[in-house]
């Protein structure tokens, strides 16, 4: 799967705040691939991780994946990015069957997948720039490349970075190392990375599980803000079923690795929910839901 | 029960190693003289013995290069989770075993043979142990760092050498350093004493004075080796502090 598409995410939402408004409506046609499973399987043993899941996400779509612990929801994602194979069924980007990737191809598809972690794995002892500039790494062609392995970057590559930087406000951090930011900002840290690295699909496992609710709503208000000025596919696992209800425009539902909840938001009643917990799962605290409340 | 067991082993090995401790408050004339020649140090040769000192902080520094140059790979492919295959890991896990086995005066003897007798094959002999010991301590720390931030790196569909240079090397780096200064205080003391197998450096001199019972400049040769070990275990251990 390429991704050189008719289409840069830096010229789309770093060229300045004030740019986003007049690119956004641009960014209409969306190059997000149709991503398809078909009747995906993992096992872990005797466990079914993942049963015979069919679903399809439409490009620029906003997918919550909602469940309980153990329910697969990880191991789904993990399919998606190809960090992990099905054993059974298929998974397809586009047209793309992801299991028959394999070296070079399993690396562009990497490349055009970006992912958000719930430790935001970021390479902690490294600065802030370097960890963004690590989302330009599969970009890089002929000396660049070689230069990058002893850390060092072309200006083109470095002003980049920084204006995926400005663009989730942490300019002022840039030089500092990572690990001395707080989780709320690493996580933007890490949308910065994707920024930079211009992907096509963006997967979430957890990314707010570490975060308070307001550092939580910020990023995942960053994160929408990003992918709907360029019409970007996301798929994040989200634990609180009031942050799916907030951000997503559909809503998975896993129990025991089967899918057993697919639709809008708004058809997710308690008894649906019961389906999918088993339990009517707790609410935030009432404070916290007036703060997701007042998203966009 | 099992001290009894310890005290059989302890007994046996007294008996095959020829334990006489009375002989020594027999030979303490003896010692006695011997003591002698050592409190009066001479320091007619002092200029030459220095020299040799030199040499042999020389021959440690190149070794413990060429030890991190060799640990450098085979670290790398002796780590479990970077290993490009099970076999290459195998592999470099048992050639970092047998340099680590073999000590590096036996090597020092090989390369003798091979290179000739001097500092050369001294520092040969070294760093090849050496980069037995860094290289199995080096894929250790591999295996221990957090898998989540290699992953990070290489979702982006980064290339392998990069997930090493982003992921694994800014990971490992303090300690790799500190186990580098460790092992050159390491190698300064070993290398003060190869030159009597024919690796240059010191050594020869110590070995030399010893056996014609020269006891004067054998305590000269001692105290500056004393003085030398002590120096570069000061030095070091401030690097080590600073760069951890
Ligand atoms: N690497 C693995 N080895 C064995 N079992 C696993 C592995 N990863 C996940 N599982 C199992 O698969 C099931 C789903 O796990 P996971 O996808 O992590 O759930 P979730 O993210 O929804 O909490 C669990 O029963 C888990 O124990
Ligand atoms: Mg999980």
């Amino acid at each position: 799967m390429a991704c050189r598409a008719s289409r840069n995410l830096h010229g789309a939402v770093t060229g300045g705040q004030h740019a986003l408004a007049t690119v956004a409506p641009v960014m209409t046609t969306s190059v997000s691939p149709v991503i398809t499973l078909d009747r995906a399987t993992r096992m872990f043993g005797a466990t079914r991780a993942l049963d015979a899941v069919s679903a399809t996400v439409h490009p620029g779509q906003f997918v919550a994946i909602i469940g309980r612990s153990g329910a697969g929801k990880t191991t789904l994602l993990r399919c998606l990015s190809r960090a992990t194979s099905l054993s059974a069924g298929a998974i397809r980007f586009g047209d793309t069957d992801v299991a028959g990737l394999g070296g070079r191809t399993l690396r562009e598809h990497r490349a055009c997948v970006g992912m958000i972690y719930q430790q935001f794995n970021l390479v902690r002892r490294l600065r802030v720039i370097d960890n963004v500039l690590i989302g330009r790494l599969a970009r890089l062609s002929g000396w660049a490349r070689w230069a990058a392995l002893a850390r060092r970057f072309d200006a083109i590559d470095v002003e980049a970075a920084l204006r995926c930087l400005d663009h989730v406000g942490l300019l002022e951090r840039v030089w500092q190392r990572t690990d001395t930011l707080s989780g709320g900002e690493q996580q933007r840290v890490a949308i910065a990375k994707i920024l930079a690295q211009d992907p096509r699909v963006i997967l979430g496992d957890e990314p707010v599980a570490s975060l308070d609710v307001l550092n939580g709503r910020l990023v995942m208000d960053t994160l929408c803000r990003i992918a709907r000025a360029a019409g970007l596919t996301v798929v994040a696992t989200l634990h609180h079923v009031d942050y799916a209800r907030a951000y997503a425009d559909r809503i998975f539902g896993l129990r025991a690795g089967r899918i057993v909840f697919n639709g809008a938001p708004s058809e997710l009643d308690d008894a649906r929910l019961f389906e999918i917990f088993g339990e009517v799962p707790q609410s935030l605290p009432v404070a916290d839901v007036d703060v997701l409340a007042r998203t966009a | 029960m099992a001290t009894l067991g310890l005290a059989l082993v302890f007994g046996a090995a007294a008996r095959v190693i020829e334990l006489r401790p009375l002989e020594l408050l027999h030979d303490a004339g003896n010692i006695g003289v011997f003591l002698r020649g050592y409190l009066h140090p001479s320091f007619a040769h002092l200029s030459e013995y220095a020299w040799q000192c030199v040499i042999t902080v020389c021959i440690a520094l190149w070794g413990t290069l060429l030890g991190a140059g060799i640990a450098v790979p085979l670290g790398l492919l002796g780590a479990r989770n970077l290993a490009p295959h099970p076999v290459v890991y195998f592999a470099a896990r048992r050639l970092m075993d047998l340099l680590r086995a073999v000590n590096e005066f036996v090597f020092a003897l090989m390369f003798v043979t091979a290179v000739g007798l001097g500092p050369f094959a001294g520092m040969l002999a070294l760093g090849i142990h050496t980069g037995g010991v860094l290289g199995k301590l080096l894929s250790e720390t591999i295996e221990s760092i957090d898998p989540g931030q290699v992953e990070g790196v290489a979702a982006v569909g980064a290339g392998r050498l990069h997930v090493i240079s982003f992921g694994v090397v800014p990971q490992v780096m303090p300690n790799f350093l500190s186990y580098i200064l460790l092992r050159f205080e390491s190698d300064i003391r070993s290398a003060s004493v190869i030159g009597m197998v024919g690796g240059g450096g010191i050594g020869f001199y110590l070995w030399d004075t010893i056996r014609a019972f020269n006891d004067r400049e054998a305590a000269t040769v001692i105290l500056l080796i004393v003085l030398m070990v002590m120096a570069v275990d000061v030095v070091s251990s401030r690097i080590r502090r600073l760069a951890i």
